[in-house]
């Protein structure tokens, strides 16, 4: 059981939990996860660490309510508790020295991207970060996100709020304007698949974190099976963050689909 | 092991034995016809995940079976047993009626013995080494039924006995998995009086137990009532902890654990990487299995989704391969469909799991491979294409290798497919510790007589070493390792 000390709305969907869990917040890494049920017959969820704080024993998470699953843990107030959280799983990003980052968050996707602006920022790069959303309300972490970055591109699809556009036309932009060494892009897995399109078309070395279907998220079952580079791997034990120019987008965007019929009747409930 | 056979003998001759011995002829235990276990009707038994299928015997069926046993002078049944249970003391208890006692004796040497009288193959073990298997050529004493038999006694009963264990030395150690292997290590290691905490990366202890074998053949509070009994001995279980990560070997060293088990399993289920095999509606057997019995996804209140097909095809011919199909079977799939690629003989599943599934109408696709999945207009499975073999020379395991019939391919309609064709080593753990000498398989190297690895205070046993074998020699190795680490620990803190 992992007690809730704040609950925070960041959008009309989208909460952030702050949550005790003192090992994790010491042994987690960027881009790590953890996953997370809620309630004795909840579901097993996986869920990127976007912060953690060594003293209180906590660590971020934020959550975007997208079905039953999420639903349950977003009904949750500071002062309750967790059912169950398993972590940090997954493999590290791999934070280096580049030169300059183009990083890329689309919706909830900034939330996993935070804690991997802030680690490339520290190792000394430049960092320009483009994040965006379909309209200004959905958008989140902008303060948060300008902090690590040397500057910050908001797009929005209705322009009710920084640029009106794609954020592949936003990181364009940029990728015109000046040498980018290595992109990093989270976000709805079409969005990744067009930004990986477009950073290979300019030959920049570019990482995604995938968020796949998973159960046991410790390499067991199999079902965050991605083709990467031709061969099966599995997003648990081998990601999530994948080379973006191997991975079949096609064959993901398909198998997130997999459980579509039985999601949209857990819905109806 | 001459100390053991020495005690084997001096309770072989207990007054008590020697009379019960000779109260009955041999030439008439001979004559009593082995036992027939009562089994849930198939028809009724498929509609349901929990209802179990062999219903266990009753104490007067029990003290009968007990009979056949002529308590032999070298016992080879125990030679079969991979925690060399005393078998002739606990099977001649049950036969003078006196059952907690034989449950007690059970517990001795197996911290699970109501899960291994339902899930170890005894046809390969205990039971192949029976005097009658060997020497008269006839069934053999059915120890598997009594072993349960006696568990579930003493479970029914309520009067559940604790085993004795020694005073504690305050040494810490970690076992790390919760799955057979490990049980069995911290049952002994509580024993031996050690401050034992089993680690385990899932939100339920118990490893394959629970999220792998089903429910109609294991059920779940049967596990729960021999945790509980480890709970009870002192065992301490940190569940949602993955070793290596939540904490590394380091802080755990720390915090003064001073030796490790690592029985943390062969998770990692094996694709054929054939064509279409990412489609969805095709999935591994853990999958499959973890999303039913761990997650509950049959039931409705679950937040977990199942696929539920009309036809289903399992790949493989295993013990997992069974418990997959029975359970597409059970969760309303009109063709249930083993595809194995020799004949029903080299099947390396149990032959009651063989037996129960035919009953319940599996059809069986022996000498058939998969080559490739077709998808349907969304891109979900529809069809399995199929290579036909025929068998061939003997191969490395001694069964006849499954070549293939040039031309000979089939296609059949199917809308899941599983794949149950075996799992190899799960590298989280072992990906965390530097120094820790590996095979090339992924298993950890041990010292095969002590389970020590190449990192002097780690020890590891079950599939992490044997890449893929039983709950009962994961247990076997479990109690392999615990007397060696105490040995170890002894040296080294002058115990």
């Amino acid at each position: 059981m992992n007690k809730i000390v704040e609950k925070q709305r960041l959008s009309e969907l989208v909460f952030k939990f702050v949550v005790e869990a003192p090992m994790i917040a010491k042994s987690r890494k960027p881009g790590n996860f953890v996953i997370l049920r809620v309630g004795e017959k909840g579901e097993r969820i996986p869920l990127t660490i976007v912060d953690s704080d060594l003293e209180k024993g906590t660590i971020t998470l934020i959550v975007q309510n997208v079905g039953a699953s999420s639903g349950k843990l977003c009904v949750l107030e500071a002062g309750e508790c967790i059912t169950d959280l398993v972590g940090p799983l997954g493999k590290a990003t791999h934070i280096f020295k580049a030169g300059t980052i183009l990083a890329m968050g689309g919706g909830v996707g900034v939330a996993p991207l935070y804690p991997i602006v802030e680690a490339f920022k520290k190792a000394g790069n430049r960092v320009i970060t483009v994040i965006a959303a379909r309209n200004k309300d959905l958008l989140i972490l902008e303060k948060e996100m300008r902090e690590y970055s040397d500057e910050l591109i908001v797009m929005t699809d209705d322009g009710s709020y920084g640029k009106k556009g794609l954020i592949t036309e936003g990181a364009e932009e940029v990728i015109k304007r000046e040498k980018v060494n290595e992109c990093i892009a989270i976000g709805p897995a079409i969005m990744m698949k067009f930004a990986a399109q477009l950073t290979k078309k300019y030959d920049i070395p570019t990482q995604v974190s995938l968020n796949t279907i998973m159960v046991d998220g410790t390499g067991m079952c199999g079902a965050c099976r991605v083709t990467v580079n031709g061969e099966t791997k599995f997003t648990c034990v081998d990601g999530p963050e994948f080379n973006a120019h191997q991975i079949d987008f096609d064959e993901m965007l398909q198998r997130l689909r997999a459980y579509k019929n039985e999601e949209d009747q857990a819905k109806k409930k | 092991m001459t100390d053991y056979s020495e005690i084997l003998k001096q309770e072989r001759n207990a007054d008590w034995r020697v009379e019960l011995r000779n109260s009955v002829a041999n030439k008439d235990r001979v004559t009593v016809e082995r036992v027939k276990m009562t089994e849930a009707e198939p028809s009724e038994r498929i509609k349901s995940q929990t209802c179990e299928v062999n219903k266990g015997l009753t104490a007067d069926e029990a003290r009968r079976e007990a009979s056949r046993c002529m308590d032999c002078v070298t016992p080879t049944c125990i030679e079969g047993c991979p925690v060399s249970i005393n078998i002739p003391k606990f099977v001649k208890y049950i036969e003078a009626g006196k059952f907690l006692q034989a449950a007690a004796t059970l517990k001795e040497f197996s911290a699970l013995p109501a899960v291994c009288g339902r899930v170890c193959p005894q046809e390969k073990q205990c039971e192949a080494k029976c005097f009658y298997t060997q020497k008269m050529k006839k069934e053999p004493v059915a120890i598997g039924y009594l072993e349960r038999f006696a568990a579930d006694f003493e479970r029914e009963s309520g009067k559940i006995q604790v085993p004795k264990v020694e005073k504690r030395n305050g040494i810490k150690i970690a076992a790390i998995g919760s799955g057979p292997a490990s049980l069995s290590f911290a049952g002994d290691m509580i024993k031996f009086g050690y401050d034992v905490t089993v680690f385990e990366a899932l939100h339920e202890i118990g490893g394959v137990l629970k999220y792998g074998i089903p429910e109609f053949r294991l059920p779940n509070s049967v596990v729960d009532v021999e945790l509980e009994n480890l709970r009870q001995m002192g065992v301490n279980f940190e569940k949602n902890f993955v070793v290596g990560r939540t904490a590394s070997f380091d802080d755990l060293k720390e915090l003064g654990y001073k030796a490790f088990f690592i029985g943390s399993g062969a998770g990692l289920p094996n694709f054929m990487n054939i064509p279409g095999e990412n489609l969805n509606g095709v999935m591994s057997s853990n999958e499959y299995l973890t999303r039913v019995n761990l997650m509950y996804a049959n039931q409705s209140d679950s937040d977990t989704p199942v696929l539920r097909g009309k036809c289903v095809a399992v790949i493989g011919g295993g013990n997992t391969a069974m418990d997959a199909v029975r359970t597409s079977k059970r969760l309303g799939a009109e063709r249930s469909i083993i595809i194995y690629r020799r004949s029903r003989d080299e099947m390396p599943a149990r032959l009651e799991e063989i037996k129960h599934a035919e009953e319940e109408g599996i059809e069986f696709m022996n000498l058939a491979n998969p080559i490739e999945y077709l998808p349907n207009a969304e891109g979900r499975v529809a069809k399995v294409r199929l290579q036909r073999m025929k068998l061939g020379e003997p191969d490395a395991s001694g069964r006849r290798k499954p070549v293939p019939i040039e031309g000979d391919i089939v296609e059949i309609d199917i809308d899941i497919a599983i794949v149950a064709i075996g799992v190899s080593p799960n590298p989280l753990i072992p990906a965390c510790l530097a120094g820790l000498k590996m095979s090339k398989w992924g298993t950890i190297e041990v010292n095969e007589q002590t389970m020590q690895s190449s990192i002097p205070e780690i020890f590891a046993g079950g599939d992490i070493v044997r890449g893929g074998a039983t709950v009962i020699l994961a247990m076997g190795d479990g109690r392999k390792a615990a007397g060696s680490m105490h040995d170890y620990l002894k040296n080294k803190h002058n115990l």
